[in-house]
């Protein structure tokens, strides 16, 4: 046998390359492997938060006359409660809802991406991804305006000790309750926003090179499925983010 | 990227092609849809508390698990492949316990500290 009939003989043994305990392509693992990563830096976020917020006062009063105060932590339904187009009417999480709605749709038009891949329907994959593109695109405007609200501060801002009023969050000072409150609102959020943003990025790629026939000739479309498996991660950061920083 | 086109792949649309299956997707966003819901009717008409706030967890771990399970298709791979990517979370849950006492206990000493 000679040199070369050995190497282009397909590895087929157990310990040769033959195996594939996880049943799963290459690009397909390391991205579960990339997201689990990434799961762990969210988890630390959510966790320092948790952390934070459990050193800080809790507020005991009545929630109707609850007022910002650096004392103790704020209620969230009393710091989101705008809704661009409805100034000064008290909305509590109505547009964070509008929000989470919007990212679910946009998980629900990805996975139908996928499936359309599956069967090898150009004109669905397009159509799918397209939706997805538009809802991620929606959401990052929205959180957007959801920013700029909370920097720009209510009408009524909080009185200091001293007398003087400020309006809106930065790093340092905010008119919501102890200046961590705002700094881990934009961590978390501007993070998540971060891979919302790369997440739209990869779509627009994977909706050009689908365009252009790339996987069609490749034969597959699992590039397809890989960015969604990290868009679906990012909606699932959401829910997370959702739960402990809006609700709780 | 290069385009070596490869002409045994090369093949374009023939035939049918199959329909689409949703069911279970629609059925999935049903059920995140209708536990976020959920989430809303115990966040407006429930006292807060821990109670609630247990509640809100409990309906979050389901929402994930039905994003992780069904959209990511997790359910459907080889079990080694589940257990690789479930197991190191069980790290994050135990860094969050540990973690959420200490704060607890942060909090006690500061303030029976200075009363």
């Amino acid at each position: 046998m000679s040199t070369s009939t050995t190497l282009e003989a397909p590895k087929s043994g157990t310990w040769d390359g033959g195996n594939e305990p996880l049943k799963a392509s290459y690009g397909k693992l390391m991205m579960w492997f990339f997201l689990l990563s990434d799961a762990f830096t969210f988890g630390a976020f959510l966790i320092v938060y948790g952390l934070s917020r459990h050193k800080h006062m809790p507020y005991t009063g009545e929630a109707e006359a609850f007022t910002f105060s650096t004392e103790w932590w704020p209620i969230p339904e009393k710091v989101f409660n705008a809704f661009p187009g409805f100034h000064g009417v008290d909305l509590p999480l109505a547009f964070v809802a509008l929000m989470t709605m919007i990212l679910i749709l946009s998980s629900v038009t990805m996975v139908l991406a996928v499936e359309a891949g599956h069967r090898m329907d150009k004109n669905d994959v397009q159509k799918w991804l397209l939706w997805t593109i538009l809802f991620g695109g929606t959401f990052l405007g929205c959180q957007a305006w959801e920013w700029a609200h909370f920097i720009t501060g209510t009408d009524e801002g909080m009185v200091l000790a001293d007398g003087t009023r400020i309006f809106g969050a930065n790093l340092t000072m905010n008119q919501y309750g102890p200046p961590l409150f705002a700094d881990l609102f934009f961590f978390i959020t501007g993070f998540h926003g971060t891979h919302v943003f790369s997440g739209v990025v990869l779509l627009i790629m994977i909706f050009i090179n689908t365009v252009n026939g790339v996987y069609h000739k490749r034969g597959h479309y699992e590039m397809v499925e890989k960015v969604g498996l990290y868009w679906h991660f990012v909606d699932l950061v959401w829910v997370f983010v959702f739960t402990f920083f809006y609700l709780i | 990227m290069a385009m070596h086109s490869d002409h045994a792949h090369d093949f374009n649309q023939t035939g049918e092609i199959p329909k689409p299956q949703t069911k279970v997707i629609w059925k999935t966003f049903a059920i995140l849809v209708g536990l976020t819901a959920l989430e809303f009717v115990f966040a407006f008409f429930m006292e807060a508390g821990t109670l609630r706030n247990m509640i809100f967890i409990i309906l979050t771990i389901f929402k994930a698990f039905y994003i992780v399970a069904e959209f990511m298709h997790l359910k459907h791979e080889t079990k080694a492949l589940i257990w690789s990517v479930l197991i190191p979370m069980a790290l994050v849950v135990w860094l969050m316990v540990a973690l959420i006492s200490e704060g607890s206990y942060y909090f006690d000493s500061v303030t029976n500290y200075f009363k």
